[in-house]
């Protein structure tokens, strides 16, 4: 089936077969690799997105639904070739090790805080609910995800 | 004055590609031609394989080949560590099974084809038909005589016996001790679960006869090794590449069939072939940790003197003794029975056991959380029994000071240790004599509290060669690294270690920044392929800081005293007049006069004016073979409250005091720490594999086994003493595993500490809320309730 999608802000085309996962649209046909495969359950959110602005787990829906959509990737989220702040503040505050469960917990919580500017720590982890980390104990993404929030929610 | 870069918490070198999305693991790499393969694997955990028919897989379109176990040409994939003196046997483990399969998941055929979705789908339509045969999955029922057999040259089930100690002496401590307590301790097993799953990629070309496999490992050294004898490609033309992996806590250790079946696949087919495993095939074929049966016991006086300890062990193997499986739990668990205590006896024996389950081997501590949790466990029991206060009683045992050697009871020679000062400053941080009138006061309220308290000392750094050796390791323990400086002044440093989300490019960068002055902006670290770096036996153990990082400061020495004597030569001043600060090198009392390092590498590399004798270049390489393990150690603690109508557990508080040496980076240090502290109380709260009776796995995807959630956890609190090693160039020791280690009893202590009321003094772990909650019930039904 044909499919045409916005990614990262541009105009993508693709025949792809209609049992295809938007994930492996992603990462096979589009080669944006850093949206990443950590379970086939829906639990470990490695593959979290944005798509029309709401992150979402990439391999829970097929490429033809994505048909017509805005996605951004993780190769996307840098503002005018600068780092999303999410990304500089897990890089500040150590909140990644391997690497692999990051750009879906990046994603997951660059949403987060854009709907909840200025979470509390108790808000940030129950936030974290579908994303997993087997390296940082999740102590320094939640300090990472807080640090964020705090700017992000001035004086609320 | 420049601040030191050694002990600073820089931000990690390794992560700006990593918060991008631009790192690239084993799958995200491609290659034109790429053939997809997809395993056939056994439903059944025990069967003799009757028939295969791949007719219809290979009448797909798409579909270029089926393989069974009949097809390959492969030698069995060994076992490397092959402990001494116990009787081992090494069943035939072939790359894809011949004749019987031996756990849910072992391979039957392999399937080639064009397209990722394909593979799987061919893999599906091989038929099988198979006999099915009795299954077992308890280690200790599996030992006894009349269990289901996997293998006929293996007696009983059982790979070994390994005894550690002198069971007369043993017997005799017991038998006069005035108080002995023993329980049955079930190490569960556990899922690794590095969030990548494992990968292999292979590609062969037939004029150089060269293959290149790049591979999910964590010592890819290792994996050329086992695939050069796997494959009978000569070592020389066998390339691995161990590319960003993400994670390990041991299960990318061993050598798998799949990196086999790639690579004779890729050379079969002639085209470049990769497998990526998901996520519930890991969890069937990715190995297991820890599966111990323990009968455990300890002796103490009536004054809380610790007299001795032991145990009988069965550990489950599972269908093939893995990679290191044999050493786990003997060599790396039994010697660690007497912990940071004064405990004069200490005996061992364990029995590896096959099961029709998935193999085991190391997973995050390897041997030493199992050691640690019974250690701890006993001690608690002994105070229990003798109505001491647990904290009393570990003060009353624990070694005290040493700097430079303290040989106990298991033959180890601990490096150095101040126990007390760890113990002290947790039980400070914690609060610990206000905390039991906390707890006094919330009981009359019917709220439970708990504290759990855990001394440890661990033996890390693997290790010395020799020692290797003398335990059966089928390989060298020594690392090696090559600095070498450009004509610009600028560092790349190759190891043969191969570092998985660890930090190591940043650590080890800072230790060449410290001990020759360059900038550590200008300095890479490079590993995980073999024909790049040097040699080296590879990431686990919390080996690569202590073992990889003193071949680093090594090189660097031999490098600053090649500059230092250049520097002199080119200011025509005497050696030992030259200072070194801040990189750069000034004659003593003319501090205008000097050489940077960058001058003098550039000088060094043109080699126009070297003195007499002194060779051009500014590189130098360096094996570097520990002459001991290193024991790093600490305190940690857990305050819990226990919700008893629900059986709910609320950690409020974890407490860790480590001392791992000087610490080169705090931050990643403390992200150690978090990490393993959060592997270890899992085990204790909620993760655990089920198989039921007929070895299918239950637990067998995210949905069903319960990892842990940034919402169980409270903020840590962190804090370290220094106790340098003394027999290290830099003094570090490792801290990968401490977290992991310590962590496990410290919370099933506190649990059953908060339940103490109640009267319950045991709940197999995983403690979850229902058999908490169940325990409750139990001990009310008894008359027992608070």
């Amino acid at each position: 089936m044909q499919i045409s999608m916005t990614v990262n802000g541009t105009v993508r085309q693709g025949d792809v077969d209609p049992r295809t996962l938007l994930v492996h649209f992603l990462r096979e046909s589009l080669d944006l690799t850093g949206t990443k495969i950590g379970c086939d359950t829906s639990q470990c959110g490695a593959c979290t997105v944005h798509l029309d602005g709401k992150a979402l787990k990439s391999c829970t829906l097929l490429a033809v639904q994505a048909d017509g959509a805005d996605v951004t990737t993780i190769e996307g989220l840098a503002i005018d070739g600068e780092h999303h702040p999410m990304q500089t503040s897990f890089w500040e505050n150590h909140g990644l090790q391997c690497g692999y469960c990051t750009p879906g917990m990046i994603m997951a919580a660059a949403a987060f805080v854009n709907d909840c500017p200025g979470a509390s720590e108790e808000e940030i982890r129950h936030s974290l609910e579908g994303n997993i980390c087997r390296c940082t104990g999740y102590h320094n993404i939640v300090k990472a995800v807080k640090q964020v929030a705090d700017a992000a929610g001035g004086d609320s | 004055m420049s601040s030191r870069i050694f002990g600073s918490g820089i931000k990690r070198r390794e992560d700006p590609r990593l918060i991008t999305g631009e790192a690239r693991y084993t799958d995200d790499i491609k290659l034109p031609g790429l053939l997809h393969m997809a395993v056939v694997r056994s439903p059944y955990a025990h069967a003799n394989i009757i028939s295969v028919d791949a007719s219809a897989a290979e009448a797909m379109d798409g579909v270029l080949a089926v393989f069974t176990g009949d097809d390959i040409d492969l030698a069995a994939i060994p076992t490397a560590w092959l402990i001494p003196d116990s009787d081992l046997k090494t069943p035939e483990h072939p790359a894809l099974a011949k004749g019987k399969v031996r756990y849910v998941g072992d391979g039957v055929a392999v399937v080639l084809a064009e397209d990722r979705y394909l593979a799987q789908d061919a893999a599906d339509a091989v038929m099988v038909e198979y006999e099915e045969l009795p299954a077992v999955v308890d280690p200790e029922k599996a030992a006894q005589p009349g269990a289901p057999q996997l293998f006929d040259d293996v007696e009983n089930n059982i790979a070994f016996r390994w005894v550690m100690g002198d069971k007369e002496a043993s017997d005799a401590v017991f038998a006069d001790a005035a108080v002995v307590v023993s329980d049955t301790i079930i190490q569960q097993r556990l899922l690794p679960t590095a969030m990548e799953p494992r990968a292999a990629m292979a590609q062969y070309n037939p004029a150089t006869e060269e293959l290149t496999l790049w591979c999910t490992s964590q010592n890819p050294h290792i994996h050329r090794f086992i695939i050069s004898a796997v494959t009978g490609i000569a070592e020389n033309k066998v390339r691995v590449i161990a590319p960003e992996v993400g994670g390990g806590f041991g299960s990318k250790i061993p050598c798998y069939p799949d990196e086999a079946l790639v690579s004779w696949a890729a050379a079969k087919m002639n085209r470049p072939v990769k497998w990526t495993e998901t996520r519930s095939e890991n969890y069937l074929i990715t190995i297991h940790g820890r599966d111990h049966v323990q009968h455990a016991q300890m002796a103490a006086d009536q004054n809380g003197k610790i007299l001795g300890v032991r145990a009988t062990v069965y550990a489950g193997m599972g269908g093939y003794l893995s990679t290191a499986a044999p050493g786990i739990p003997t060599i790396l668990h039994g010697l660690l029975y007497v912990g940071p205590y004064t405990i004069p006896s200490a005996y061992c024996e364990s029995i590896g056991v096959m099961t029709t389950t998935t193999p085991t081997d190391a997973y995050r501590g390897a041997g030493r959380p199992e050691a640690t949790f019974l250690l701890e466990r006993m001690v608690d029991m002994v105070a229990n029994e003798l109505d001491m206060d647990p904290v009393e009683l570990r003060r009353k045992n624990l070694i005290p000071k040493f700097e430079d050697g303290h040989e106990v009871a298991t033959s180890l020679i601990y490096d150095s240790g101040d126990y007390p000062a760890a113990f002290e400053k947790a039980l400070g941080i914690a609060g610990y004599a206000a905390f039991r009138e906390e707890q006094a006061e919330a009981r009359q309220n019917g709220r439970y509290l708990g504290i759990g308290v855990t001394a440890y000392t661990e033996m890390c750094g693997l290790g010395p060669s020799q020692v290797a050796g003398a335990v059966g390791f089928q390989g060298g323990l020594w690392e090696s690294a090559i600095v070498r400086v450009t004509p610009t002044g600028k560092v790349q440093a190759l190891i043969g270690a191969s570092p998985h989300g660890q930090g190591s490019e940043t650590t080890l960068a800072q230790i060449i920044g410290d001990e020759l002055g360059f900038p550590v902006e200008d300095i890479e670290i490079i590993h995980g392929d073999t024909t790049e770096t040097p040699m080296g036996w590879g990431t686990y153990g919390s080996r690569t800081t202590p073992v990889t990082g003193a071949a680093l400061a090594k090189a660097s020495r031999k490098l600053k005293d090649k500059a230092k004597t250049l520097a002199a030569h080119l200011m025509e001043a005497a050696v030992e007049d030259i200072e070194y600060a801040d990189g750069k090198f000034s004659v003593k009392g003319s501090p205008d006069k000097f050489q940077t390092i960058q001058d003098v590498t550039l000088m060094a590399t043109l080699a126009w004016n070297l003195p007499e004798g002194m060779d051009p270049g500014f590189e130098e390489s360096q094996f570097y073979d520990p002459p001991n393990f290193v024991y790093p150690f600490g305190t940690h603690i857990a305050i819990v409250e226990v919700d008893s109508d629900t059986g709910d557990i609320d950690l409020r508080r974890y407490i860790a005091v480590d001392d791992c040496g000087p610490q080169i980076n705090p931050q990643i240090v403390q992200g150690q720490i978090h990490g393993g502290v959060v592997q270890g109380v899992a085990q204790a709260l909620c993760e655990g594999v089920v198989y039921d009776e007929n070895g299918q796995l239950l637990t067998g995807s995210m949905m069903d086994y319960t990892l842990p959630r940034a919402d169980m956890f409270p903020n840590f609190e962190l804090d370290e003493t220094v106790t340098p090693s003394p027999h290290h160039p830099i003094g570090v020791k490792g801290v990968g595993e401490t977290g992991t280690i310590a962590s496990t009893p410290t919370v099933y202590n506190a649990v059953l500490d908060a339940l103490a009321p109640f009267g319950v003094s045991k709940i197999d772990m995983p403690m979850t809320s229902f058999k908490v909650w169940e325990a409750i019930q139990q001990s009310n039904a008894n008359g027992g309730g608070a």
